[in-house]
């Protein structure tokens, strides 16, 4: 640790550091962006994990989570305020790290923090005529500025980048989307590919796609802003309805961050009661990742056919959670519930029954030929890119990134099990899709492992009934269905968070849609859309 | 055999018989035929709905409609009063004439099809020297119906599904045209009760060898396509263009479409087995004389439509298990693949037939 501080010195003697469960590093807006590309080009932090705007009411501004592939997934904070309050602007810093592009997006939209030099800066989930940035503490959140509206949002074509004048002014530049003679359709909000209210815009000339822009936030539930004012063990069920195919790991992530912000113990038999939870969620999600791929190739047939075996699944969670979604089963400190007599017999007759059903999927949809056709080669995504994009979960891992959050940092039972990081390199849609299946294998070697050696004891640490989080702020990832999930938690002592931020990986992945559909067909659109496998409310939050 | 065409003398005859004139006796048969003709489309409508949901939820480890009537069987009917009594809508901008009539241009050219097939001994409707060209030359104003919907209603998803269907349909028809030209070398007419009565003692699809089977192998494929059936289901291709062409249509107006597109499965599965399968012509062995006049027992309107479903079957088999192809393999796949075949075959055909090689 020592070692990159002396590192971080060397390349910028001006900063001030401060430890928190990460080193973080104050670092002034004007030397913000050099910094960024000296740590990403000389310290090797090539990851920007995450990007959470924050208000601290005296003064606003950012905290930037960079990893480092290269050096054993260490991660970093850094904290950069802006110097002005009202006409609050940073630099940049999409030119080095593709995500960025729309989590700056995001943190403009929340907190109308300008990005100077920010190609396309619009807000991201809000309407254009939203008055004020609600996640700022000076926010009127009064029902009359911001009325339900009965009119159709404008189809906005007018976006704008910001630059910085001599003398430190900000001027805006106008800028359009799309040309004037682009024919642009519209895939979305109400579309039966999108699985979900999403909506891409799409320039297409004949067939070819040429450019997709992204409209987020049909289904914008302010999820952070709620959880700024409720109390801990109140923020656990909004992560089950994020990712609703994640909802075991994103409830996971988020009690480990508090477990690890007050120093509870989780006892043994939750820990693997967790991971199992955990697997079998994934399994869940994979197989209707299968059906759903399937479905929108137009094979409607193995659609069911992924969505029998999920009923097993579904089953377990019933038994033992009491729901099929929505699960509510982690909570502060283990889980709410021991595990059902069943169980066991449950998931040894799902992992008993998976490889076979398995050969059954590959002959029916994997090995056909038009399959093959629509998924090889198409929506390329090379590695750099998924790295530049943070594209993590399957969709990295099929262009042969390593980025399996179990192996890098491992957390509950992770260590202890054997299974495989499944990594193919062929950065298409087929290598994303077939990732997934093999994963659905590790799943099941994780879950035959675990499975007769739950151990005995409680199912919950002992927690008061009041938790208050001590000052501070805390980062957690899991590995969630679809690629690494984030917890982002600032505290300032009282019962309520100060800042809560969610990083999903839905929302990077459909930050990739216009790099990888751009040159391919409409139908082809469809197929990276299915492969890339976001889930709409976990883009939203 | 029986011939049903003694049946319809007699009627005709009786009609003459009670001295009314030509014209009227005409007249009154045109329209009874008419009348019974649509009253086929409509129960062979009903039963295709049923058949395909019945055999896709077998396909797919479900049961299908099973809670009107026994089994679901009146499922159908329900659907039909409901599509019956749905709103007409014409949505703004869209061009209102053209749009009412492509419909109307879908559903009488598969209704005209309907009417040449050879329903049985003797129950031939249209029955001419130019029979099959005919009916390749009428299934081409169905192009037009679907080009004209996506066209004027004035929505991007049809445009590009019309499009798409456009370009499908006339590829797929030089195929489609040459497989059945195929069998027209071998046969030696267009005329499709000839056509019928050339099978008498083998079906073509044995009588032809390699040719022959080649041609219906292609011919199954292009038909597939003609009536945009998955995995050529590209113009409606619903993940992608909602409903394609006829995204904008609603109540009755979809419901021709709708009608349209399985009668257009039975049409095409009903040509099959003209052309390939013997029509309504009952299953002939040569030489074996007892078993043909088993066979002979069994009604001419029931092979046809045997014939007909199993052909349906295997398109909808099809339809339950592949994925979509997309458009630029669709294409290559007819322009490099199956269109060179079938002009290969179509020579083969004729050598066959010059050197009389076949049966």
């Amino acid at each position: 640790m020592s070692d990159i501080k002396d590192k971080i010195l060397k390349i910028y003697p001006a900063a001030e550091f401060e430890q928190g469960d990460c080193l973080l590093v104050n670092v002034a807006e004007k030397d913000w962006h050099d910094f960024a590309a000296r740590l990403k080009n000389e310290l090797a932090f090539d990851v920007l994990s995450a990007v959470v705007g924050v208000d601290w009411k005296e003064s606003i501004g950012v905290v930037y989570y960079l990893t480092s592939t290269s050096r054993a997934w260490e991660m970093l904070a850094v904290k950069v305020v802006c110097a002005d309050r009202e006409n609050a602007y940073i630099h940049t810093v999409s030119d080095l790290w593709g995500v960025a592009n729309f989590q700056e997006r995001e943190v403009y939209d929340m907190f109308g923090i300008k990005f100077i030099d920010h190609p396309d800066m619009r807000r991201f989930f809000l309407r254009n005529d939203w008055v004020g940035n609600p996640l700022r503490k000076d926010y009127d959140a009064s029902p009359g500025l911001n009325p339900i509206r009965l009119e159709d949002e404008v189809n906005e074509d007018d976006t704008r980048t910001f630059t910085l004048d001599g003398n430190g002014n900000v001027k805006e530049n106008p800028k359009k989307v799309f040309g004037e003679d682009e024919y642009v359709i519209n895939i979305g909000p109400q579309h039966p590919s999108t699985h979900g209210v999403m909506r891409f815009r799409a320039s297409i000339d004949g067939e070819m796609v040429r450019k997709v822009d992204v409209v987020s936030g049909y289904i914008h539930r302010g999820i952070e802003k709620l959880c700024e004012g409720l109390g801990y063990p109140q923020l656990l069920h909004f992560t089950d309805r994020m990712d609703y195919m994640s909802a075991h790991m994103n409830r996971h992530c988020l009690c480990l961050c508090i477990e690890k912000a007050l120093g509870i113990v989780v006892p043994e038999r939750a820990v693997v009661i967790r991971t199992m939870m955990d697997e079998l969620m994934r399994i869940s999600s994979h197989l209707l990742s299968f059906g759903c791929t399937a479905m929108d190739l137009g094979a409607t047939t193995a659609f069911f056919y992924g969505f029998r075996e999920r009923e097993m699944v579904l089953d377990i969670f019933e038994k033992t959670c009491g729901a099929r979604m929505s699960m509510n089963y982690n909570v502060i400190g283990g889980v709410v519930a021991d595990i059902h007599p069943d169980f066991v017999k449950d998931v040894k007759a799902l992992v008993e029954i998976m490889p076979e059903r398995l050969k059954e999927y590959h002959t029916v949809f994997t090995n056909n030929l038009i399959a093959r056709n629509r998924l090889e080669g198409v929506g390329l995504l090379r590695k750099e890119d998924a790295v530049s994009y943070d594209i993590t979960g399957p969709s990295g891992r099929g262009s042969g990134w390593s980025c399996d959050c179990r192996k890098k940092h491992p957390y509950a039972a992770y260590d202890r099990v054997e299974f495989d990081e499944v990594l193919l390199d062929g950065c298409d849609s087929f290598s994303r899709y077939m990732v997934r299946m093999k994963e659905i294998e590790q799943s099941c070697r994780i879950l035959a492992q675990l499975v007769d050696n739950i151990p005995e004891g409680d199912i919950r640490a002992q927690v008061p009934k009041i938790l208050k989080l001590p000052e501070g702020r805390w980062y957690q990832q899991v590995e969630a269905s679809r690629g690494t999930f984030g917890v982002y938690i600032e505290s300032k002592g009282e019962k309520t968070p100060w800042r809560v931020h969610f990083q999903s990986p839905c929302f990077n992945l459909v930050g990739v849609m216009d790099l990888t559909c751009s040159g391919y067909m409409i139908a082809d659109l469809i197929t990276i859309g299915a492969a890339l496998d976001f889930v709409i409310p976990d883009i939203d939050r | 055999m029986f011939d049903f065409g003694k049946w319809t003398s007699a009627f005709n005859d009786w009609l003459l018989g009670t001295g009314m004139a030509d014209w009227l006796a005409i007249l009154i048969e045109c329209v009874l035929i008419g009348v019974g003709v649509l009253l086929v489309y409509t129960v062979l409508a009903l039963f295709y709905i049923l058949y395909e949901r019945k055999l896709c939820a077998w396909f797919q480890c479900r049961l299908g409609p099973m809670r009107v009537g026994k089994w679901g069987l009146l499922q159908v009917f329900a659907d039909m009063f409901k599509i019956l009594i749905k709103e007409l809508i014409c949505l703004k901008g869209t061009d209102r004439f053209l749009f009412k009539l492509a419909p109307y241009l879908v559903i009488t050219s598969s209704v005209v099809m309907l009417a040449c097939l050879p329903w049985g001994n003797g129950l031939q409707i249209i029955d001419w020297n130019i029979g099959i060209f005919f009916v390749l030359a009428v299934s081409s104003v169905g192009v037009l119906g679907i080009l004209l919907a996506g066209w004027s209603s004035n929505n991007k998803y049809t445009l590009i599904g019309a499009m798409r269907s456009g370009a499908q349909m006339v590829s797929y028809e030089l195929s489609l045209g040459l497989a059945l030209i195929t069998i027209c070398v071998l046969a030696g007419t267009l005329n499709i009760s000839e056509l019928v009565w050339a099978q008498k003692d083998a079906w073509f699809l044995f009588k032809g060898h390699v040719p022959a089977i080649i041609a219906f192998i292609i011919y199954v494929i292009a038909a597939t396509a003609e009536t945009n059936r998955g995995p050529f289901d590209l113009p409606e291709a619903e993940h992608e263009l909602t409903a394609g062409y006829h995204t904008e249509y609603s109540g009755i107006h979809f419901g021709f479409f709708y009608l349209a597109e399985y009668l257009n499965l039975f049409i095409v599965s009903g040509i099959a087995s003209l052309m390939f399968l013997g029509g309504w012509m009952p299953l002939h062995i040569p030489g074996w004389d007892g078993f043909n006049a088993v066979m002979d027992f069994i009604p001419s309107p029931v092979w046809f439509l045997l014939k007909a479903f199993f052909i349906s079957f295997v398109i909808i088999w099809f339809k339950w298990t592949f994925p979509r192809v997309r458009i630029d393999q669709m294409l290559s796949f007819e322009w490099k693949y199956l269109m060179p075949f079938s002009l290969a075959n179509l020579v083969l055909m004729a050598v066959f037939v010059a050197f009389g090689w076949h049966f």
